[in-house]
């Protein structure tokens, strides 16, 4: 599997990270040398072995369905780049 | 008295249990060894005031409360990745520029409830993605050790490099860490410190910046095997907010520690004497197991027959988690955002914000993240990888189940390394530092570095012990009878 300039963009864009044009040839270069190492999987007989979902044999605890936390509106916010009245404020996301 | 802050927890602990120093003292004292080793890079956001101020707090409950927890009064660095209510936690990143929590993570809070004294905020890889902090948006933080009178500057590893740093050159009295895939062990082999990761569950993850789920662990880094026990006791607990938390009791690590290593069986795995190991690395390794056989342990050859699997499944699985958590970053809610040109879009405004945000290395994991989610490639990469862990999970388990008690290996295939050094090499090569520690992430084990021996250059070294899951007291125990068999003193030489 070799990667070429194109699927590099097209990484790039699903990641949501800007590459410039004149990047992507060293971009794809290396996604090839790492994509490259990890082929050797390839090489392991998995058949049978189910996908590891959890290190130690453990159930996704449940809480009871209570409120107990909220209203922390100002705590929320103080960190965003940009919030107005009360809202994080972003570009116009609907024509 | 002189040089508080070259003392070690446990020593710390009981000359302010006898009253013969105090928490401010031993504050100041880092403080004063902080302000004086700026070269090093190691703290990347001060806080003497609050340190004073929690010193003060510690004091006066170690007046009035004969059974304060251990930690109580210790001066301590915390790593950047820890959010701390109030002061600045960026994960190494730019993109996490100006963002000061509005909470505490449970492990630091633990810490805290328990009296110790934080002292600011310690270097790191950027998002914890690295081996040599020279991810760092701070800049390169840099091993007190050198190559005898070589200045050349040393990595002091990564990612939890500034915390190594720190211990070693004695700016603090222990620091946290964490380690995704050797991020706290293979700082402190390159640093002549002890670190420990525990089992995957033991330390909460709440409030730690999420690098891969699956694998991040909180652990501390310590100037001893008895400090990492006491730190480690504190750090630990049952945490309803992170869901993949223990619900187990804490033991009492200290009080494990005895270092009778009769009747235990330490396995030498086969698959970790890698092709063109150097000598140095071979030589401790067999030290190591010579040292622990005449403590009156049992050792055994083992096979772990996937390890070399072990860097690739790391190298799909990581960065995938890493794509999915590291979405969180869009400038919206905290962080940086980019500048926007007239015309730009919300999807601008994102790509912008993480091009400028995140440096090459996070983009670089980030979208081969991406790329092994992505359809089409889902199952061939991630799931595959998945599968392949599963795999390197059962070796471990069938070596336990033959009775094997703990793992001996080597923590990192060579010395610290000068900064720069790497900077022409593949991606892959700098990947490589983790290939004795990354196993034991995959497998959820906890796994120590302990400080054995030094190479030809008088650089430490460290071996690597592997224990059985929720088992922490009887490898750190194994780690005593290592530590003390080895007799590693040895301090780098002040320069800065």
């Amino acid at each position: 599997m070799s990667i070429d300039e194109s699927t590099a963009a097209r990484v790039a864009k699903l990641a949501r990270i800007k590459v410039e044009p004149d990047a992507l040839p060293a971009l794809a270069q290396e996604f090839n040398t790492i994509l490259g190492f990890i082929e050797q999987l390839g090489e392991v007989n998995v058949d049978g072995v189910e996908p590891m979902t959890s290190v130690t044999p453990q159930t996704l605890r449940r809480r009871a369905d209570v409120v107990n936390d909220g209203d922390q509106q100002a705590a929320v916010l103080r960190n965003a780049p940009d919030a107005r009245e009360g809202f994080f404020a972003v570009p116009k996301v609907v024509e | 008295m002189t040089d508080l802050n070259k003392l070690g927890l446990a020593e710390a602990r009981d000359l302010l249990r006898r009253g013969e120093t105090t928490s401010q003292e031993l504050t100041q004292a880092c403080l004063t060894a902080i302000e004086g080793a700026g070269p090093l890079n190691a703290f990347v956001h001060h806080t003497p005031e609050l340190a004073l101020e929690r010193a003060r707090a510690a004091d006066a409950r170690l007046k009035s409360d004969k059974d304060a927890p251990a930690m109580c009064g210790m001066p301590i660095g915390i790593k950047d990745l820890f959010c701390t209510k109030g002061v600045p936690s960026q994960a190494g990143s730019r993109i996490l520029e100006g963002f000061v929590p509005e909470y505490e993570s449970t492990v630091s809070q633990n810490l805290a409830d328990a009296g110790a004294v934080m002292l600011g905020k310690l270097n790191m890889d950027e998002f914890a993605m690295g081996s040599s902090n020279e991810t760092s948006i701070y800049g390169n933080a840099v091993n007190p050790w050198r190559r005898g009178n070589d200045e050349t500057a040393l990595t002091p590893g990564g990612s939890s490099g500034g915390s190594a740093a720190a211990v070693a050159a004695d700016l603090c009295l222990a620091a946290t860490g964490t380690d995704t895939g050797g991020s706290i062990r293979q700082p402190a082999a390159f640093t002549g410190t002890v670190g420990i990761k525990p089992t995957y569950g033991r330390c909460s993850r709440w409030g730690v910046v999420a690098f891969a789920s699956s694998l991040d662990q909180a652990g501390p880094m310590t100037k001893s095997v008895r400090d990492a026990a006491i730190m480690l006791e504190t750090m630990c607990s049952f945490d309803p907010k992170d869901s993949t938390s223990a619900d187990l009791p804490v033991p009492n690590f200290e009080a494990a520690l005895t270092g009778d290593m009769r009747g235990k069986k330490i396995g030498i795995p086969k698959e970790y004497r890698m092709d063109g190991m150097p000598d140095e690395i071979e030589k401790l390794w067999a030290e190591g197991t010579a040292m622990l056989k005449g403590a009156g342990a049992e050792i055994v050859d083992i096979s772990l027959p996937h390890t070399k699997y072990a860097l690739p499944a790391y190298y799909v699985i990581a960065p995938a988690e890493a794509s999915s958590n590291l979405a969180r970053y869009d400038g919206v809610r905290y962080g940086h955002r980019a500048k926007m040109d007239a015309g730009d879009g919300i999807t601008e405004m994102y790509e912008k914000t993480r091009a400028e945000g995140f440096g090459p290395e996070v983009q670089r994991r980030v979208m081969i993240g991406t790329y092994v989610l992505s359809a089409g490639f889902y199952d061939a990469y991630y799931n595959r990888a998945r599968r392949v862990r599963a795999l390197i999970k059962k070796d471990f388990d069938d070596v336990f189940a033959a009775g094997v008690d703990c793992i001996l290996t080597p923590a990192t295939p060579s010395a610290a390394f000068g900064l720069g050094e790497m900077v022409d090499a593949d991606p892959i090569q700098m990947y490589l530092n983790d290939v004795f520690t990354v196993t034991v992430n995959l497998a959820g084990l906890p796994g120590i570095a302990v400080p054995t021996g030094t190479d030809k250059n008088g650089l430490p070294l460290g071996l690597q012990l592997i224990g059985r899951p929720w088992e922490e007291a009887d490898l750190l125990s194994s780690a005593y009878a290592l530590e003390r068999e080895a007799g590693f003193v040895a301090k780098a030489d002040k320069w800065w």
